[in-house]
């Protein structure tokens, strides 16, 4: 099997406030293989873009801070490399993307310089080479007159044609990874479609492998192979994603699945999870999704279960359901 | 019983009929007048007593002017709207709030539409204030009351919003769009600032509330699979026009405009086992300002004719409670 491109080992992220550390990130273990696409899930606050800056070691220290574990990208370990190499990876090894394209791109620059600038901090070449580049990298991510619309400022753009320069300049040096950040969910259905499809093409061709950070589970199912279930700051559940979807095996991931209202079927109740997510914080002991958890048992609330497997081992989950019977042994 | 089932199907609570909404632009310093944005272009509906009426689109497509010139929020620039067969164009001012009783609107973002500064009470006993119902003691257990109907409890009406989460927020500015026993209400995106499983809660409770007071929704929103959940009949908006609109089961099980057609087969779907067929539109929504002649569609349309071009279609019956304004069915 081949080495993991990725592999972020029991990472914690914390917020210092005045009312002390907040575990954003409390344990998180996921890694990514070269040209996979793997989809990291989960609603607001379970802490899977915290997960994603603290890859681009990009959450300014303090609040943030590093509190153990380990991101390792192709065997360098990337918590205590220096700013200076990091400068080195951003943009040219990991790229990323975010969700919305207007505050992420520079309002006084052409989209040309935005992507020449990329070119030339990280590649030895001459600003005609990195101009004709821009164009060439335009094109590929579906720009009809690129020739024109390099000259152009963000605010004369779309939303879709924005987040198709954010790509552009994500893969103008061929990064082995791109972390998307939510990356269709401020556009329209039929400019997402179009996006989606444009990272899958660009992912087959040049073999970027994709962490796609999203609520959507139907943007999982349209372009993932595997996901990453998070809530709360803890991976719940992760598998391939067709395993995930025919067998989701913790609660958690059940309700989510059971509350997308479907186009194919029709109830007339949808299926709600109760109660809310609770704060970062606010639980110190047992599974974090105890208190919302139809099968919550008296072992939920004290301990914390383990990232296991099952039959499969590729589809691990975070529950005493799945564990009872070794625990009985 | 609800009244959708009592109600005969053809009795019309709202009734839009060319309503239209022109934005002037204004350029150089002057600020003449010196175009149009047709952000709503002569739509007509109608919303039957105690249905959900689903208004789709993509940003846009005018599908929240559309909500707000119902209401008269934005004042129309064409049309008439009827609602409860007294039109509203023709009230004065004291008029409209008095109708205003009885339509009421929750937008998407609960926390902008809350005042910061007050008290969940002070917010909810608001509406029965302006129209002077009741004394304190009544208003205050009304207010109770509508607490307990949209799942929160009394407690809570000391709070301020931003103490509560996206979800009760909502259910606040349910509360308050409820204190009137209104016989309307148009939600524009109520849940598409939420998560999934917060999503659904509100959903469900806005159902349940619709059977419980016979409620008559028009449901605004993006999410063509919430619409489709939530909706009896839906209307699907392009450039500030009603290109289809259908009983909801025709309507997505044999879409006949070409747009409406591409929109639901970009949804992504959870479905692993069914391999849809996607319509990849080209390029992207015009600009309202400077529409397409014709039918609005053509730039982008796979099937578009010469008479595209320069001839608008009109809404046609394409099959019962089924109708769209395109060429091919014409």
């Amino acid at each position: 099997m081949e080495p993991h491109l990725l592999e972020i080992v029991d990472l914690h992220t914390h917020f210092v406030t005045e009312r002390g550390e907040i575990p954003a990130v409390d344990g998180v273990d996921l890694s990514i293989r070269k040209g996979e696409i793997v989809g990291v899930v989960g609603e607001s606050g379970c802490g899977k873009s915290v997960t994603s800056l603290s890859v681009m070691r990009l959450l300014p220290q303090p609040p943030g801070k590093y509190a153990g574990g380990s991101i390792r990208f192709k065997g360098e370990e990337l918590i205590h490399a220096r700013e200076k190499r990091m400068k080195q990876i951003r943009g040219n090894e990991i790229s990323m993307i975010f969700q919305e394209p207007m505050t992420s791109l520079n309002p006084l620059l052409t989209v040309g310089e935005q992507i020449m600038e990329t070119l030339r901090v990280h590649l030895p070449i001459g600003k005609k080479e990195a101009a004709a580049r821009a164009v060439d990298m335009l094109r590929k991510v579906g720009i009809a007159r690129a020739e024109s619309i390099v000259r152009s400022y963000p605010h004369q753009l779309s939303g879709g044609m924005r987040q198709r320069v954010m790509i552009a300049i994500a893969l103008c040096c061929e990064p082995e990874l791109l972390i998307a950040d939510e990356p269709t969910t401020a556009l329209d259905v039929t400019i997402q479609a179009q996006i989606l499809d444009l990272m899958k093409k660009l992912n087959r061709e040049t073999g970027t492998a994709i962490m796609m950070i999203t609520h959507d589970l139907g943007v999982v199912a349209e372009i993932c192979e595997r996901v990453v279930v998070m809530y709360a700051g803890k991976v719940v559940e992760e598998g391939a994603v067709k395993d995930i979807f025919a067998n989701p095996r913790h609660p958690y991931t059940q309700g989510l699945i059971r509350s997308i209202p479907s186009m194919n079927e029709e109830r007339s109740r949808l299926y709600s999870i109760p109660g809310q997510v609770p704060k970062p914080g606010a639980i110190s002991q047992g599974c974090r999704f105890a208190p919302r958890c139809e099968y919550a048992m008296d072992i939920c609330r004290a301990q914390l279960p383990e990232l296991i497997a099952g039959a499969n081992a590729a589809h691990r989950s975070r529950c005493w359901l799945n564990t009872t019977q070794e625990v009985a042994n | 019983m609800s009244r959708a089932t009592l109600a005969d199907s053809g009795d019309a609570l709202l009734e839009a009929e060319e309503l239209s909404t022109y934005f002037p632009i204004r350029t150089g310093i002057m600020q003449r007048v010196t175009g149009q944005v047709k952000a709503v272009d002569k739509i007509s509906f109608k919303v039957r007593r105690g249905e959900t009426f689903g208004i789709v689109g993509e940003s846009g497509c005018g599908k929240s002017t559309t909500g707000r010139s119902l209401l008269r929020l934005i004042e129309p620039t064409g049309g008439t709207v009827r609602f409860d067969g007294q039109e509203l164009g023709s009230l004065g001012e004291s008029g409209l709030r008095k109708m205003r009783r009885d339509m009421q609107m929750i937008f998407q973002d609960p926390f902008a539409s809350l005042n910061p500064r007050h008290r969940i009470g002070k917010i909810l006993q608001e509406p029965l204030i302006v129209h002077g119902i009741g004394n304190a003691a009544e208003r205050r257990e009304r207010v109770a009351k509508v607490m307990e109907t949209v799942g929160l409890s009394a407690w809570q009406l000391e709070g301020y919003p931003h103490q509560f989460s996206g979800g009760q927020r909502q259910r606040i500015a349910i509360a308050r769009a409820l204190m009137l026993e209104p016989k309307l209400i148009i939600a524009d995106e109520p849940v598409s600032a939420l998560d999934v499983s917060i999503q659904s809660q509100i959903l469900n409770l806005m159902h349940d509330l619709q059977e419980q007071m016979g409620l008559t929704y028009v449901f605004i929103a993006h999410d063509l699979s919430v619409v489709k959940h939530f909706c009896d009949r839906v209307a699907v908006m392009y450039l500030g026009r009603i290109v289809e609109l259908g009983d909801k089961r025709p309507l997505y099980s044999e879409p006949k405009h070409p747009y409406t057609k591409a929109l639901l087969s970009a949804v992504p779907s959870t479905d692993l086992g069914k391999a849809s067929e996607r319509i990849m539109l080209q390029g992207e929504v015009p600009s309202p300002a400077n529409a397409p002649a014709g039918c609005v569609f053509h730039t982008r349309c796979p099937q578009a004719m010469d008479i595209c071009r320069h001839e608008r279609p009109v809404m046609k019956q394409v099959a019962p409670g089924h109708a769209t304004a395109c060429h091919l069915y014409s």
